[in-house]
């Protein structure tokens, strides 16, 4: 608000012919209500669509008839959700297992490769077609081998997990420790700074934004790879994941369980999502644009 | 013309700081950014480099503060030259974005592995110098340009350099902020006494700021004249509307017009 120079006289107010700050407050308070209109219908809105959606699929099943080994409707699903959920549970922990773990070595590795990348040329031009290899390379094609070659399916599963969860992360991160301002740069050397103040103080802060932006793929990509790569193991996986549970209940016919499978991976990786969005949140909102509110 | 120059720098000598003696710049690619350029800097001086854009003044200042070297010719600083010994200011205020107010500033000395502690009332100090003791705490964006410039400059400062090289620092502000942050840098220079080399190409700013304007011309860029402006200090508003002033506007702005016809 700007500064009142001058208060207006009464014949002035008697002039414009009410209180104009009356006026003002209606109009703020008719504000605040459209913002917490719109506040609610972000949430309400969606959740309506989706139970809405679930409903119709009910009442499609229902109408028709339709055998629950064929299209089991929501209710039979959240009934096998709650029932099997000793044996889904178990799975679940497992899967959980699998991605957090290749998603942190993602992380550790990825990192660590970016930081010995941006130090030398000759590391990355030599290493980085590697990565691409990996990257390109369809999960589902070298998982078999991977699982004859490593004893281990655990460790087979991780290593996985990990191919398709490392490069987002490895590419991002290169990209923004070398997206550091050239000025700052020069000041730093100006300052005397060595290498390693210039990676502390400078680079890696300046990458944060692009590795969280690589981490919000690698999360979901780290699901991803944990399930197809237990798909492949198939009954060889001892550890039996979410993914062997929903095979075996294909065997079994046993359809509304492979759906409540279905729904807990799905709510895992959106669960994984919102946590990664929310950090990215939380680390960024002080100062980069993509997280401060904009003034309106 | 080069008897001009000497004729105008046989009064007041200063000590010099630091010279550039017969200083060539050639680029990678072949531009030849410098040619035969000597410029001398006294102690505690305000020496102005004034010149149309891509006539090397910014590669000037780069050469004295060691950021790029020589292709010919010598560097000479009157003594050791030590970290922190010069500051720069960017055209644009060039500050962390992750880092609050505080921290920005203290970069040069953590830089030095000086700690917070003992440097911490340092930085206070310096900030109040500025003006911007209360955002101590805030970030870069919560701030006006005019704020983040006075930040940039108590970075440049904090150091406690013995030269200040300033590289068209206020070009991108609004001219009411410009006018302020000229009389607050020329306060802080009259209180400290370090030297300024400012780069800019505005006529107006060059004869409020300083004793010594040289104009400098490009392809290859030199300098090409140079003008004293002996009005005394503290200059403020009085100065920049007297008949003086208007003199020296008019002078620096020839200069400005001939070196630009020359290239
Ligand atoms: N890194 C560089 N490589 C090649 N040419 C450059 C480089 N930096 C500056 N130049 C050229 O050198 C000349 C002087 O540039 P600069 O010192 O930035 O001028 P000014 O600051 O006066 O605008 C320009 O022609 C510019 O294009
Ligand atoms: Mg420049």
């Amino acid at each position: 608000m700007s500064t009142v120079l001058e208060q207006p006289t009464l014949a002035d107010r008697a002039a414009l012919g009410g209180d104009a700050a009356a006026t003002d407050s209606a109009a703020a308070d008719a504000h605040a209500r459209r913002a917490r209109r719109e506040r609610v219908l972000r949430w309400v809105a969606p959740i309506a669509i989706a139970l809405a959606a679930l409903g119709l699929w009910e009442l499609v099943v229902w109408w028709n008839d339709v055998p629950h080994y064929i299209l089991p409707g929501p209710s039979l699903v959240a009934q096998s959700l709650v029932e099997d959920w000793g044996t889904l549970s178990g799975s679940l922990l497992v899967t959980l297992q699998v991605t957090f773990m290749a998603l942190a070595v993602a992380i550790v590795g990825g990192v660590g490769l970016a930081v010995l990348f941006s130090l030398s040329k000759w590391v990355e031009l030599s290493l980085f077609p590697f990565a691409v290899v990996l990257q390109v390379t369809p999960i589902v094609a070298i998982a078999p081998l991977i699982l004859i070659y490593v004893d281990s399916t655990q460790v087979a599963l991780l290593i996985c997990a990990w191919i398709v969860a490392f490069f987002p992360i490895l590419s991002n991160t290169t990209l923004g420790l070398n997206s550091a301002d050239h000025n700052l740069q020069n000041l730093f050397e100006l300052y005397g700074a060595n290498r390693w103040q210039t990676m502390r103080f400078l680079r890696l802060p300046a990458a944060m934004p692009y590795f969280l932006g690589g981490l919000k793929i690698a999360g979901g990509l780290a699901l991803i790879g944990a399930i197809v790569a237990e798909f492949a193991a198939g009954s060889a996986g001892t550890g039996s994941g979410l993914a062997y549970r929903i095979l075996e209940a294909g065997y079994r016919l046993d359809i509304p369980r492979m759906f409540a499978a279905l729904v807990l991976i799905s709510l895992t990786g959106i669960a994984i999502f919102l946590a990664s969005s929310l950090l990215s949140h939380l680390l960024l909102r002080r100062w980069h644009e993509s997280a401060v509110k904009r003034e309106s | 013309m080069t008897v001009d120059v000497l004729a105008r720098r046989s009064t007041t000598p200063k000590p010099t700081l630091v010279e550039l003696q017969g200083v060539h710049k050639t680029f990678a690619n072949g531009t030849v950014a410098l040619e035969n350029l000597n410029l001398a800097v006294g102690e505690h001086e305000f020496v102005s480099l004034l010149g149309p854009s891509g006539c090397g003044k910014s590669t000037a200042l780069r050469l004295i503060s060691r950021l790029a070297g020589l292709s010919a010719g010598r560097l000479v600083w009157s003594g050791e030259v030590a970290v922190g010994d010069i500051g720069f200011v960017f055209q644009e205020p060039t500050l962390m974005p992750w880092a609050s107010v505080f921290d920005n500033v203290y970069l040069p000395l953590r830089l030095q592995r000086m700690s917070r502690r003992a440097v911490g009332a340092r930085v206070d100090e310096v900030l109040d110098l500025v003006g911007l003791r209360e955002f101590s705490n805030a970030y870069p964006r919560e701030l006006s340009g005019g704020m983040k410039m006075r930040a940039s400059i108590a970075r440049a400062l904090v150091t406690e350099p013995k030269l200040l090289l300033m590289d068209e620092p206020f070009a991108a502000l609004d001219e009411i902020t410009r006018f302020r942050l000229n009389d607050d840098l020329l306060r802080l220079w009259a209180g400290r006494r370090f030297t300024v080399v400012f780069v800019t190409h505005s006529v107006f700013e060059s004869v409020y700021l300083s004793e010594r304007i040289l104009v400098m011309a490009a392809r290859p860029g030199r300098i090409v004249e140079e003008i004293r402006v002996d009005a005394p200090y503290p200059r403020d508003d009085a100065f920049r509307t007297s008949e003086p002033y208007n003199a020296w506007c008019r002078e620096a702005s020839a200069a400005l017009k001939r070196a630009m016809g020359e290239s």
